[in-house]
């Protein structure tokens, strides 16, 4: 069976032109980047066009690149520095809709470290409140940690704007921006941030490697505490196979940034119009004019979104649901809970992630599996009678 | 990916008995629109006490869906003495087994049948007795008692998947806590 992969937020297929580049240094070319040796620094080399890739992606300087394992472990770094640079201030301010490695680590900060942590809401746009947020910015405030766009909805926080309001009250600030990069352009040069992560298989690098973007000038304190790669700022022989893969990842998606605000955002559009048209009852979550350009998260009244998803799946189609579902947890994602998103939609919303990989066929075929299952879903439920919600 | 039995699998796709049952006598409901589940079951009765058919409407995940095929076949041709005697784990067995984080579909299917009978003999179903610990689906102390000694539940995590209990707003976990203490501390 086809695959139909519409889960990109989740994770994306490495590119040929990754694993192309790649592949030497699994076998060959095994050599340590730190070592004195020609044979050792061939690799020292790539690793640093690499870093130069990346950097140039976000419009930085490569000096200003940290290679970490992941976007988690670059946000914890982030946060964990900032904490350290700043020990005798105790307010901590993110917003309620952040990814897990923010989320989780504020509560964590707030309920075994004291910390003041304070989590600014959004609207029912998924727009965070600003008033609010500058309203607590306080002499006190070590840190303001906001995503660039939500994973779920996609809806983009103005993060330029944000990053000057913050840092020039002297807070440090930093961004999750895994879901934006090669979504839409980061210009660090614009968007005066201190800090940013990155996520290699969000860009169609492999999965284990990120990226902790640092200013110039910031004081850093290391998370992973070890040897002198990364300047003293991460320990740990680096995973150059895949920074290396990463390197050549940020450089398609700059060639790619285009297509994705246009072509990708056309067969979004064109996805969202179809199942708008040919089911009822069907509503759009988040602001629709501010999100990122592959991402449609779209609830169905009456209907429960892991039935949704094996159904899909039934057809090759990947795609996630906007309800956990898990550990006996009903409750629809803390994403559409902090919207306020109806109940009656929220536990039946899936999120369709697409990429340039994506065509209008497949687009067609999810719509054509789509219209079925939930014809049978709502025969199914007790809340659905005669073409309406009960 | 949750590890379906094929049963499961099998329920989901090709549920048996769904719709309304025009001539029902009995109905029973549980959970609602906000929980993330519900389930109405539908019993025709005849005069023996005996359940001549059955169906339902849920909404939910698919081992909800599952569950409540796997009831309506269960106690067809069952009377209500017998049928008032199925466990949710024999739900679950029916089906090969469930994920542990959802038992609870097959709690919900008790649910519906024991209301679905008190409704056929036009019985009240009292108040529950004990002291209500989560709000959100309505789960005392002394359910969870019951199952945390039936079924060997050791954390508030395993009484989530069982009951449901602290898995809404989660305000109830502390009080959970206690209570798996307190059955602990009894032996």
């Amino acid at each position: 069976m086809n695959v139909i992969y519409t889960d990109n937020n989740a994770t994306t297929k490495v590119a040929e032109e990754v694993i192309e580049e790649m592949l030497p240094y699994f076998g060959e070319y095994y050599g340590n980047p730190s070592s004195m040796h020609t044979f050792g620094d061939q690799v020292g080399k790539k690793l640093k066009q690499a870093r130069q890739r990346v950097a140039d992606l976000i419009h930085a300087d490569p000096e200003e690149i940290v290679f970490t394992s992941c976007g988690t472990e670059s946000d914890n770094s982030a946060i964990f520095s900032a904490l350290n640079a700043n020990p005798d201030k105790k307010r901590i301010i993110t917003s309620n809709v952040e990814h897990p490695a923010i989320l989780n680590l504020f509560k964590y900060l707030r309920d075994k470290k004291g910390y003041d942590a304070v989590f600014v809401p959004v609207d029912e746009k998924g727009c965070l409140d600003l008033d609010m947020l500058y309203d607590s910015l306080t002499d006190d405030t070590a840190i303001v940690s906001l995503m660039w766009a939500n994973n779920e909805t996609g809806v983009i926080f103005p993060i330029a704007e944000i990053a000057e309001k913050v840092t020039e009250k002297g807070i440090l600030f930093h961004t999750d921006a895994v879901q934006a990069a090669g979504k839409i352009p980061i210009d660090v040069t614009v968007s005066h941030v201190d800090m940013l992560s990155l996520s290699g298989h969000k860009i169609h690098a492999p999965k284990g490697v990120g990226v902790l973007y640092v200013k110039k000038g910031i004081k850093f304190y290391p998370y992973v505490i070890g040897g002198h790669q990364e300047k003293g700022r991460r320990g740990g022989t680096e995973n150059t196979v895949s920074i290396i893969g990463l390197g050549r990842a940020c450089e398609l998606a700059a060639q790619h940034l285009p297509v994705v605000g246009t072509q990708v955002k056309e067969l979004r559009d064109y996805l969202q119009k179809q199942l708008l048209e040919k089911i009822p009852s069907v509503s759009v979550n988040g602001d629709q004019a501010i999100r990122l350009p592959n991402t449609l998260s779209i609830g169905f009244d009456a209907v429960e979104g892991e039935s949704i998803l094996l159904m899909l799946d039934k057809e090759g189609i990947c795609a996630s649901s906007g309800s956990a579902c898990t550990s006996g947890s009903l409750d629809p994602s803390h994403v559409l809970m902090a919207m306020k998103v109806p109940f009656k939609s929220a536990h039946g919303t899936i999120r369709f992630s697409l990429s340039h990989y994506n065509t209008k066929e497949e687009m067609d075929h999810i719509v054509k599996t789509m219209v079925p299952a939930i014809e049978t879903l709502r025969a199914m439920s007790p809340f659905w009678k005669d073409g309406k919600m009960v | 990916m949750w590890d379906y039995t094929d049963k499961v699998k099998d329920h989901f796709m090709h549920p048996r008995n769904v719709g309304e049952l025009k001539d029902a006598n009995a109905i029973g409901e549980t959970g609602s629109l906000n929980c993330g589940d519900a389930l109405k079951l539908f019993l025709k009765v005849n005069e023996n006490e005996r359940i001549v058919d059955a169906s339902f409407m849920t909404f939910g995940c698919a081992s909800a869906v599952a569950s409540s095929s796997a009831l309506t076949e269960i106690i067809k041709g069952m009377t209500l003495d017998e049928a008032a005697k199925i466990t949710n784990e024999d739900i679950a067995d029916y089906l090969g087994g469930l994920p542990k984080e959802k038992m609870h579909c097959s709690v919900m299917g008790k649910s519906a049948l024991k209301k679905a009978i008190a409704d056929y003999r036009g019985v009240q179903i009292m108040e529950k007795p004990g002291e209500m610990v989560c709000e959100c689906f309505e789960v005392t102390d002394l359910e969870i008692i019951d199952a945390v000694k039936a079924n060997g539940l050791e954390t508030t995590e395993d009484v989530t998947n069982y009951l449901k209990a602290g898995g809404g707003c989660g305000k109830c976990l502390d009080r959970i806590e206690e209570v798996i203490d307190s059955v602990k501390a009894k032996g």
